[in-house]
């Protein structure tokens, strides 16, 4: 049964695009099919984050007017085969979308893929209700930091009213991907704890990735985390996320300062149902 | 007493009757100045959307426009589609059975020879801030709005016809306001208006009081006044002789 995830977050800057790559690269290590569109039409990045900027031909507005074939416009990853992109249009604007074109694209993909990535732009506005349209299940994208997590919290209204699964009488799952997570600036205080996040959220957590270079570095490699530098902590954390999508039960670890006790190994946080 | 509102000495004032010298004597006048509240709304172009939001208000609460005299303002009207379009927007109110008294921002020249015609157009007034508070509906059950979801930010729950409660928590940004009081079984971040019915018989209860703003029959409260002593704990709001007051509930 293939699945529709919207990753969404209402604020820019907190990782949708990184999160998107990255969790879509880890579910295809793990041998699936998997398709990730870029919805974010005139500002598109995920491309370069996956490292196919020169290679595009076709997007998704081309698809969606009838002007190129799905197939046409898909772009396979060169490191993992069942990866693919679906890149957005560099040179429109939202409008050129319509929800009878990407309805039509999105169930053309489940034919032929497992896992059909959307990666929302910021904002609440056209492109970014298109992109959660679809979706069987959203993954939030939030930073523990109050503008953030206000925004989110906005999203996951409209996850509940706007979507196709809300206006049939049922509800969206929704789960939290906490990103930019500093565990210095969380010990001191300085930025909001995962508790409190989880609390006004009101959503299981998908995973925590931590603010690390190795993200900002593989984001400008054009190469997703989990493949560009799989041992760093962030390509693990979106592994875990990825093997939670999948239905296997992992304990949520919170990240810690870099020396970290022998206790807090042991009692790790406990993981979304 | 109206006084000024006739030319001549008031009839209670003049000298007793006297019979004229052409007929029998005619009983006293006897009237009373009254003041009463009415409804201005102003229909706005395209009408299908205009009308299709009026009757969901009516459907929402039904009580809203029941006996209340309605003044309809027509400039908007006038200046984006033209007099033509008076009398679909008139018509249209009237079906749906609101009692127009009056019309505002039209001349009278604009309504000759329409069956308006005779509609004031001139009446005197002043806007009053909200709408007013309909008298409490004569032995109605009581009604709630159940709401068993967290109320997310940039959300507004409205229900006029009675009390709130919701089961959860309700976010920054979000609004709830009732006819009523409002119950938050969770933490209230953000706002929570009360008794838009019932006036200042109206609470507002929480789990946890974290509100950006709360408010009770016109009077309100931001969080910079009352300080970080609730703040976190079960609070119930209330008026008491005029005054919003906050109290920890625990």
């Amino acid at each position: 049964m293939p699945k529709v995830v919207v990753v969404t977050s209402g604020k820019g800057g907190v990782g949708k695009t990184t999160s998107s790559a990255s969790l879509g690269a880890a579910l295809a290590q793990e041998g699936h099919k998997v398709v990730v569109i870029d919805f974010d039409v005139g500002l598109r990045n995920l491309d370069l984050v996956m490292g196919a900027e020169r290679r595009v031909v076709f997007d998704l507005v081309n698809v969606v007017q009838g002007d190129a074939k799905l197939p046409q416009a898909l772009i396979r990853d060169k490191r993992v085969e069942t990866l693919y992109l679906l890149p957005a249009s560099q040179t429109r604007d939202k409008d050129a979308l319509t929800e009878e074109g990407v309805g039509r694209v999105i169930d053309d993909l489940r034919e032929s893929f497992d896992w059909i990535i959307c990666d929302s732009p910021a904002g609440i506005e056209k492109g970014a209700t298109l992109a959660m349209r679809f979706a069987d299940l959203a993954v939030v994208v939030t930073n523990p930091e109050v503008s953030s997590v206000r925004d989110s919290d906005r999203i996951i209204g409209m996850l509940d009213s706007k979507t196709l699964h809300a206006e049939n009488g049922g509800r969206l799952e929704k789960q939290l991907l906490l990103t930019r997570y500093d565990p210095a600036r969380a010990a001191r205080g300085e930025m909001m704890k995962v508790e409190d996040v989880l609390e006004i959220l009101a959503i299981p957590l998908l995973g925590i990735v931590a603010e690390s270079p190795d993200v900002l570095t593989a984001s400008n490699v054009g190469c997703p985390v989990t493949l560009h530098n799989p041992g760093s902590p962030a390509a693990r954390a979106y592994r875990d996320a990825a093997r939670r999508l999948l239905g296997e039960t992992i304990a949520v670890d919170e990240p810690q300062q870099e020396r970290r006790g022998f206790m807090s190994r042991l009692f790790g946080r406990k993981a979304a149902a | 007493m109206p006084a000024q509102l006739y030319p001549g000495p008031h009839p209670a004032a003049a000298p007793r009757a006297t019979p004229d010298a052409d007929g029998p004597s005619l009983p006293m006048l006897r009237m009373r100045g009254r003041s009463i509240m009415a409804l201005v709304i102003a229909p706005e172009p395209p009408f299908t959307n205009w009308f299709a939001a009026l009757d969901q208000q009516m459907r929402r609460s039904a009580g809203f426009f029941a006996d209340r005299p309605v003044v309809v303002d027509l400039a908007a009207v006038i200046e984006s589609v033209g007099r033509e379009a008076i009398p679909v927007a008139l018509e249209g109110l009237e079906a749906r059975g609101l009692r127009v008294i009056g019309a505002e921002g039209v001349g009278p020249r604009l309504l000759a020879g329409t069956r308006w015609a005779r509609l004031p157009t001139s009446l005197h007034g002043r806007d009053v801030a909200q709408a007013p508070a309909a008298d409490p509906p004569a032995a109605a059950a009581v009604r709630s709005l159940l709401v068993d979801r967290p109320v997310r930010s940039g959300q507004s729950i409205v229900f006029e016809d009675g009390d709130i409660t919701v089961v959860g928590a309700v976010a920054s940004g979000a609004e709830v306001i009732a006819g009523g009081s409002i119950h938050v079984y969770g933490a209230l971040r953000g706002r929570a208006l009360a008794g838009l019915r019932t006036g200042a018989g109206a609470r507002i209860f929480c789990r946890r009081l974290e509100a950006e703003l709360v408010g009770v029959d016109q009077l309100y409260r931001t969080a910079e006044h009352w300080g970080p002593d609730l703040h976190g704990r079960a609070v119930q709001v209330h008026c008491d002789r005029g005054a919003l007051q906050l109290s920890a509930l625990d």
